[in-house]
């Protein structure tokens, strides 16, 4: 014993354990070779072996040295459960086994730093819109449509629209004409392919949804816009004409930004909108976070930068108040683009969303062109578990408050309002989206479905969830080249394609039984809840 | 599903031939209620057409409070036409006690004011009557505007129109344009405010079928106008829009139903007024009338126009013989009405279009 300290973290501390058949096993190599946490190695055991070989019984033992799999006794080499081994073992000899009894949470910031992954909120269980139903039913006055034969309209603004009263309309013999500029608008899918940086996703991955995109929008005739993310873009992308589906972001920490605006001149087109990124809702008060492992050679020739840690303050630097900061962001982002780039705000949902969106509705200057909400469920990359677990806001009754507020005040719509996180959490992202349109949205964004989509194994039971350690095997969140390799992009990109298609069936599957053929932004009355408590909160009726 | 109807016509007829143009369509009345609005009136209210006509139910406490309410702001009745109803006959109508029509002359003051400032004393006027009545309970307050008279009341259409002795043609109320509906609105409780047509500063609609926007219409609605309150049915829905769009942005009337019927972005999109349409769509998607419907709404110049939703989910027919033109939910209560007519000529307005008749009787349509 003395040699074992009972403070020594042992296989039985870590939250996973490896169930391991030997008598099955072949020695291929496979699992190590697949196991990108090097949770797992080959290892020499003496054994002890009896045996008989004559014609009557006569065991005699000796010891022999065998190889087997061994799981590494070590939290930086922690078994993540991936079942990267299981998946690979071609005798279903290995697999990685939940471990009840895990001291992971004690033993693991035994360095003295916090605790960090990637991954969404593990300890907010049960979701809002599941606890609402589509309650409307269309029947003999008002006929539902027919999803298959109707024609629906789904798209959704992407800028700031102008109250009827201001719309800068002389009529001239039975004609309205548009005497002067309006904001732009831009009418898009109101589903958005959140901000996942080029850096927190391999290229591989990134360039997965960015094809899905292209292929919506160009084979499917779907307007879907994907964002960048903080860590700006491929210059071939922003010299291309494919930029029309992109929404650039700028957050904190302004990466990417030198290559965006060095290549501004040699644009062809537009970029769809700007997306100013003041807080996400997975770590409401936290800046981004790339860590130096996955800040790879293009990373930093994409951002200019060294390969170091690259942390994006939690707010944009010397910019103190709402109005004036979003205001000299807005006018210098919209000179850039010469008032024809919508840009729009995205930040966390919490306590104070219906004030900042207020702000915003008040502006003089009319710059806001989207209020982007971000709850709690949202969230990959790499983040402090305590913010991820214990931070921020359901987004649900912010997005509802946001809109009632509008509605008091008469101009509903003049910011759309853009919710996410958690959306498709429980995998029906059309389901949630409809009801997120009916409370106020006019479109929703997503993301971690879309890594989920491309193959990523992480979910809210904490398998996985190794975004931040650039070693995700499902080679998605890396920059190890060896890694990102096991990501195949087309099919990725089919998978969200199919995914997207499926969406849109079932969008129209939602809209047809309450008779609408165009988005029903703010008909809280199609829904209901069958618990009091939300429907009181959410102003929609109560039904048991 | 309701039935409406209008009339409009070069010379002046009696609200009987509405009840007429309502008869053969009674398959779509369930007894609860008829209603209808009579603009640029003859009869017993020839002699003052540039008056306000207030045209009121009540009890006798609430005649009193109107009576001074007027007096107190300087308004002067002129003349008044108080219906005797049919009583002792076992009559299906919840009849008030009193239902007063009656003439005013303008407060002095008001006497050199523009017609802009008139429009807005006799809504504000209308609003303060209304919500005097409804909070004491005591009756119920229509229209307040010169040369139009609102009838509303509750049960079997036939019996309310012996009540007040509409079948019989005695040359007291006669008029050259009439809207009409034989039913209350099936949606909420049954109150007289409920029923259609609905009215507010010269505006009259009525409409047939179902407003499945009718929440986020009336959520923007709201906070557009003062006059836009009682939300009583998703159709004064369409009254308010129509308000808003004509009375308020001055906009031509064929964008009404860009506004209420927007076309979808891509056909939006290949228009020469693209630009136009995409503003409108986008300010004021939340006017967006969605579900199965048709409405008839009447002008303050007299005007008669009908569209429908969309997708042509209700029925209107519309027909006349040079002198008189009628716009009904069924080509029956046409017939009934205009038996000698070229029915060849008839319209049946599709989904993007929509149909206007002028004071000559020219009827107008286009596509939206």
């Amino acid at each position: 014993m003395e040699t074992v300290r009972t403070q020594d973290v042992t296989v039985n501390d870590l939250p996973w354990k490896i169930e391991y058949a030997r008598e099955r096993c072949t020695m291929c190599g496979s699992c190590t070779a697949a196991c990108s946490f090097q949770a797992i190695q080959p290892a020499m055991e003496r054994r002890s072996v009896t045996i008989s070989t004559g014609h009557q019984p006569e065991p005699s033992e000796r010891h022999q040295a065998r190889p087997v799999i061994r799981q590494v006794d070590s939290v930086a080499n922690a078994c993540t459960g991936c079942g990267m081994c299981e998946k690979i073992c071609p005798n279903k000899a290995i697999r990685p086994v939940r471990n009840p009894d895990s001291r992971h949470a004690l033993v693991a910031r035994s360095g003295g730093q916090p605790l960090k992954r990637g991954g969404r909120t593990n300890l907010q269980a049960g979701r809002t819109l599941d606890k609402i139903v589509v309650g409307r039913i269309s029947q003999m006055t008002d006929p539902a449509l027919d999803s298959e034969r109707h024609t629906f309209d789904i798209v959704a603004p992407f800028g700031r629209v102008l109250g009827p009263k201001e719309l800068p309309f002389t009529a001239q013999g039975g004609e309205l004409h548009l005497s002067d500029k309006t904001p732009p608008v831009n009418w898009i899918y109101p589903v958005i392919f959140s901000d996942m940086s080029i850096g927190a996703l391999s290229t591989r991955a990134w360039e997965a949804i960015a094809l899905a995109t292209a292929y919506l929008n160009e084979r499917c005739n779907m307007p879907v816009r994907m964002c960048s993310g903080e860590g700006g873009m491929p210059v071939k992308l922003l010299e291309s004409e494919q930029l029309k589906y992109m929404i650039l972001q700028i957050a904190s920490g302004h990466f990417g930004w030198n290559r965006i605006i060095k290549a501004m001149p040699r644009m062809k087109v537009d970029p769809a909108g700007i997306l100013i990124k003041i807080g996400q809702g997975a770590k409401p008060g936290d800046g981004g976070l790339l860590p130096a492992a996955k800040v790879a050679e293009h990373i930093q020739a994409i951002r200019g930068v060294p390969k170091a840690d690259l942390m994006s303050p939690p707010n944009h630097q010397g910019l103190y108040s709402i109005e004036e900061s979003v205001q000299k962001m807005h006018l210098s982002l919209n000179a850039a683009f010469k008032f024809r780039v919508p840009v729009a705000i995205k930040c966390a949902a919490s306590a104070t969303s219906v004030s900042v969106y207020n702000n915003l509705m008040r502006d003089p200057y009319r710059i806001c062109g989207g209020f982007f909400i971000d709850g709690i469920q949202g969230g990959t990359g790499a983040a402090n578990e305590v913010s991820l677990d214990h931070t921020g806001h359901p987004v649900v009754s912010k997005l509802r408050e946001c809109y009632l507020s509008a509605v008091k005040q008469g101009r509903q719509g003049q910011i759309p309002l853009w919710a996410g996180g958690g959306v498709g959490l429980t995998g029906n992202a059309a389901a949630d989206a409809l009801k997120m349109i009916c409370l106020g949205a006019n479109g929703i964004f997503m993301g971690k479905i879309l890594i989920q989509l491309m193959g990523c194994v992480g979910n809210e039971n904490g398998r996985c969830n190794s975004c931040n350690t650039g070693k995700c095997p499902a080679g998605i969140c890396t920059q190890d080249p060896r890694l990102a390799k096991r990501l195949n992009v087309d099919l990725a990109a089919r998978n969200i394609v199919n995914y997207m298609l499926a969406l849109d069936s079932e969008l129209k599957k939602l809209m047809a039984p309450i008779g609408n053929s165009s988005l029903p932004v703010g008909r809280s009355d199609a829904l209901v809840s069958t618990e009091q408590a939300i429907a009181d909160k959410l102003a929609i009726q109560y039904v048991c | 599903m309701c039935r409406i109807g209008a009339i409009k016509s070069k010379e002046f007829f009696h609200p009987s031939k509405a009840l007429h143009l309502m008869l053969p369509q009674q398959e779509g009345h369930d007894n609860s209620g008829f209603a209808m609005v009579m603009q640029d009136l003859a009869g017993v209210f020839s002699r003052h057409k540039d008056k306000p006509l207030l045209s009121l139910a009540c009890s006798q406490r609430g005649a009193k409070m109107v009576e001074d309410y007027m007096e107190t702001n300087n308004f002067t009745p002129i003349q008044e036409w108080i219906p005797r109803g049919v009583r002792g006959k076992k009559l299906d109508i919840a009849a008030m006690p009193y239902y007063i029509f009656r003439n005013y002359e303008y407060p002095e003051h008001y006497r050199d004011a523009s017609w802009e400032e008139k429009e807005e004393l006799l809504l504000s006027t209308r609003l303060a009557l209304r919500i005097l009545l409804e909070e004491a309970g005591e009756g119920f307050v229509y229209s307040f505007w010169p040369d139009v008279l609102t009838l509303k009341e509750i049960g079997d259409p036939a019996d309310i129109a012996t009540y007040f002795r509409l079948w019989e043609n005695n040359g007291d109320l006669m008029a050259k344009n009439v809207v009409v509906q034989c039913r209350q609105n099936t949606n909420y409780d049954i109150v007289r405010y409920a029923a259609h047509p609905f009215f507010l500063q010269g505006y009259t609609l009525c409409a047939n079928g179902e407003n499945t926007f009718y929440t986020k219409n009336k959520e923007y609605q709201k906070s557009l106008h003062r006059g836009y309150i009682g939300f009583e049915s998703d159709s004064q829905n369409f009254l308010y829009t129509m308000h808003y769009v004509l009375h308020e942005l001055k906009w031509p009337i064929k964008y009404y139903k860009h506004v209420i019927t927007p076309l979808p972005f891509e056909e939006i999109s290949v228009r020469d007024d693209r630009a136009e349409l995409t503003a409108i769509r986008q300010s004021l998607g939340h006017l967006e009338i969605n579900g199965p419907n048709t409405i008839i709404a009447m002008l303050p110049d007299g005007n008669m126009v009908t569209c429908c939703d969309s997708k042509k989910l209700r029925p209107v027919v519309v027909g006349g013989d040079g002198t008189t033109v009628a716009i009904a939910s069924e080509v029956c209560g046409i017939n009934a009405i205009l038996p000698e007519r070229d029915q060849a000529l008839d319209i049946y307005p599709n989904e993007r279009e929509v149909v206007v008749i002028d004071a000559a009787l020219e009827v107008k349509r286009w596509k939206q």
